[in-house]
């Protein structure tokens, strides 16, 4: 009997390591299946190599870099349990704020003609503060009323919307001073998203901050008694992913030299499909920044890849849908197996 | 050995829990030793659970005193018990599980180099060498330290949680229904671990529906029906017979209670 049961064990542990294949591998190899299924088609219908073409490539990820940076942030909100309705929004009223704390003086209609030609580290740092102080509002929420992170963080997403528009009465800001369009201007984009992918990467992976998160998103009980201050650090979590999309926010104005109040809608959605898509699980505990990454990546793919085939934007956004359908099936069904284990 | 001599570790006098009117527990007066082993017994609904939740700090008793190493307290939650030396073993909730083993052993306590708040960098190398040690100490076998807890079986789930508790608890170790989910060979795991708690001196409550487990293990058996203390028995001096007949109501010959049996 004992005989039996310990052969058992040991018969089963290479089953058991089984699932310590990194995630990230698989969505590396769905990246490189689709892009190679363009290139193919590239050859066919255009005569031409789809990838062979750094303009296109460097379009590509720029494309999809400032919704990355969103998405990082979203990608710890989801690995705690939750999700992040709001930064779309939010992208919308910091790049309304930042912006018109930017704008030069020579421009007579500026939204504060007192405060023009500020420097950059004013409109940097005020659109910044706001995006962390309405993210700490969704964690507070969250963490206090015992809301759900679904409502909490859609209330937000209406009013901050509802903000956006009734800051300059919907009118767009535009002419900001040319310190702060150097933000958003040529590669820097693409830059600012490595930067912050990189940090956070290495933050989630080697700080207390980053084993709490996956702690909680884990077994939040657990958690609890084993003295993590659950609350406080919910409300971290909302609060990086609030101040990311107000870099995103920043980075979409300065890049388009101009704030409107309907800047980043439905960014909301794509930042959690690129999370998903990129192996987070929306349960919690599971998930990481280069998943993410890679999940931006399919995105970028993707859409220069029908500009590319020149199809209708129509057909992107169906298959878009359809690709996030199927990386939320793949998380229920390898939970499953994990439960039958 | 669990003769009335020894420090006195725990000690309630009159505890009472009220639910509204359910008296879940009354008038409890309970003594645990230095060093002393000893299990909690009861049919459903007998007070076991409520005991160890005022014990722990989960909840807050309705009256009565608790004294813990000679001096009254009374824990506002479960991270100020564990910050006096009681570690505690829940059944289900204790561990991450997509955590490894060195980061549950350290949950809420975590290493680091230098302290940046709660961006300070992780001292892996030292948790993964204690949680290697506190594994050796505590008898427990992991072949992958780096393995998810939720690639593990149930016993060796149980036998981290366990080794969390041996690690860090100084004074004193609750286990509620440690091996109530555990086959045969993973029960006989956990309860070597706690024989060897035992010989290290650390003081063990042990609430167990398992008679066969609390003869075997514990020094003295303190029995619990409908809300009070019925008896406390020391292992040498009883049989199952005698704590079935407690647990039931039997022996103290209240005959109302005997439809129960």
């Amino acid at each position: 009997m004992a005989q039996v049961a310990t052969t058992g064990t040991t018969a089963s542990l290479p089953d058991k390591s089984r699932p310590q294949w990194p995630a990230e591998f698989n969505v590396f190899i769905g990246l490189i299946l689709i892009a190679l299924v363009f290139e193919a088609l590239g050859w066919i219908f255009q005569g031409h190599s789809f990838l062979l073409n750094f303009q296109r490539l460097s379009i590509m990820v720029l494309q999809v870099s400032i919704v990355g940076i969103i998405a990082v942030g979203v990608t710890q909100v989801i690995i705690t349990g939750g999700i992040d309705l709001s930064s779309g929004s939010l992208v919308g009223a910091t790049a309304m704020i930042a912006m018109s704390l930017a704008q030069v003086s020579t421009y007579e209609r500026a939204v504060f003609p007192a405060l023009t030609d500020l420097p950059v580290i004013v409109p940097v740092g005020v659109g910044l503060l706001c995006g962390l102080a309405a993210g700490f509002v969704n964690g507070a929420l969250i963490a206090y009323t015992k809301i759900p992170p679904f409502i909490a963080t859609l209330g937000m997403m209406v009013t901050a919307r509802g903000f956006a528009k009734w800051y300059t009465k919907g009118q767009p800001v535009s002419f900001p001073t040319d310190d702060f369009a150097a933000i958003g201007a040529g590669m820097n984009p693409v830059l600012i998203f490595i930067a912050v992918a990189v940090l956070f990467s290495l933050i989630l992976r080697f700080t207390v901050y980053g084993r709490r998160t996956y702690a909680i998103g884990s077994n939040e009980q657990a958690a609890r008694v084993s003295g993590i201050n659950v609350e406080h650090h919910l409300m971290l979590v909302y609060g990086i992913a609030g101040g990311l999309a107000a870099l995103a926010g920043i980075v979409l104005a300065a890049r388009g030299l101009t704030a409107q109040a309907g800047a980043g809608v439905m960014y909301e959605l794509d930042a959690i499909a690129m999370a998903v898509i990129g192996g987070t699980s929306l349960s919690g505990g599971r998930g990481s920044i280069i998943g993410t990454t890679l999940g931006m990546l399919i995105f970028g793919v993707i859409i220069s890849g029908f500009t590319f085939l020149r199809l209708d934007a129509y057909y992107q956004e169906m298959i878009k849908g359809a690709i996030i359908v199927i990386a939320v099936v793949q998380d229920v069904y390898r939970q499953r197996m994990r439960g039958r284990i | 050995m669990s003769a009335d001599d020894g420090r006195i570790i725990l000690q309630t006098e009159a505890l009472t829990k009220h639910y509204g009117g359910v008296h879940a527990l009354d008038d409890a007066n309970f003594i645990l030793r230095d060093g002393e082993h000893v299990a909690i017994v009861g049919d459903n609904g007998a007070g076991k659970s409520t005991f160890v939740r005022q014990i722990t700090g989960v909840e807050q008793p309705t009256s009565g005193k608790i004294f813990f190493d000679g001096e009254e307290v009374s824990f506002k939650n479960p991270i100020e018990a564990r910050d006096h030396g009681i570690e505690t073993v829940f059944q289900n909730l204790a561990l991450a599980d997509d955590l490894d083993v060195p980061s549950n052993l350290f949950l809420g306590r975590e290493e680091t180099y230098f302290n940046l708040g709660p961006f300070s960098i992780l001292n892996e190398r030292s948790m993964g060498q204690k949680a290697l040690s506190a594994l050796k100490t505590t008898g427990v076998k992991i072949p992958d330290l780096k393995n998810k807890i939720r690639n593990m079986s149930g016993g060796q789930r149980q036998c981290v949680a366990i080794s969390r508790a041996a690690t860090f608890a100084s004074k004193l170790i609750i286990m509620d229904e440690p091996t109530a989910a555990l086959g045969v060979q993973e029960t006989a795991q956990v309860e070597n671990i706690i024989r060897g708690l035992k010989e290290r001196g650390i003081p063990l409550i042990l609430v167990s529906h398992n008679l066969r487990q609390v003869l075997d293990l514990v020094d003295r058996i303190w029995v619990w029906r409908r809300g009070k203390i019925v008896g406390a028995v020391d292992r040498d001096k009883t049989d199952g017979n005698e704590i079935v007949s407690l647990i039931t109501g039997v022996k103290s010959g209240v005959d109302e209670e005997a439809a129960f049996v």
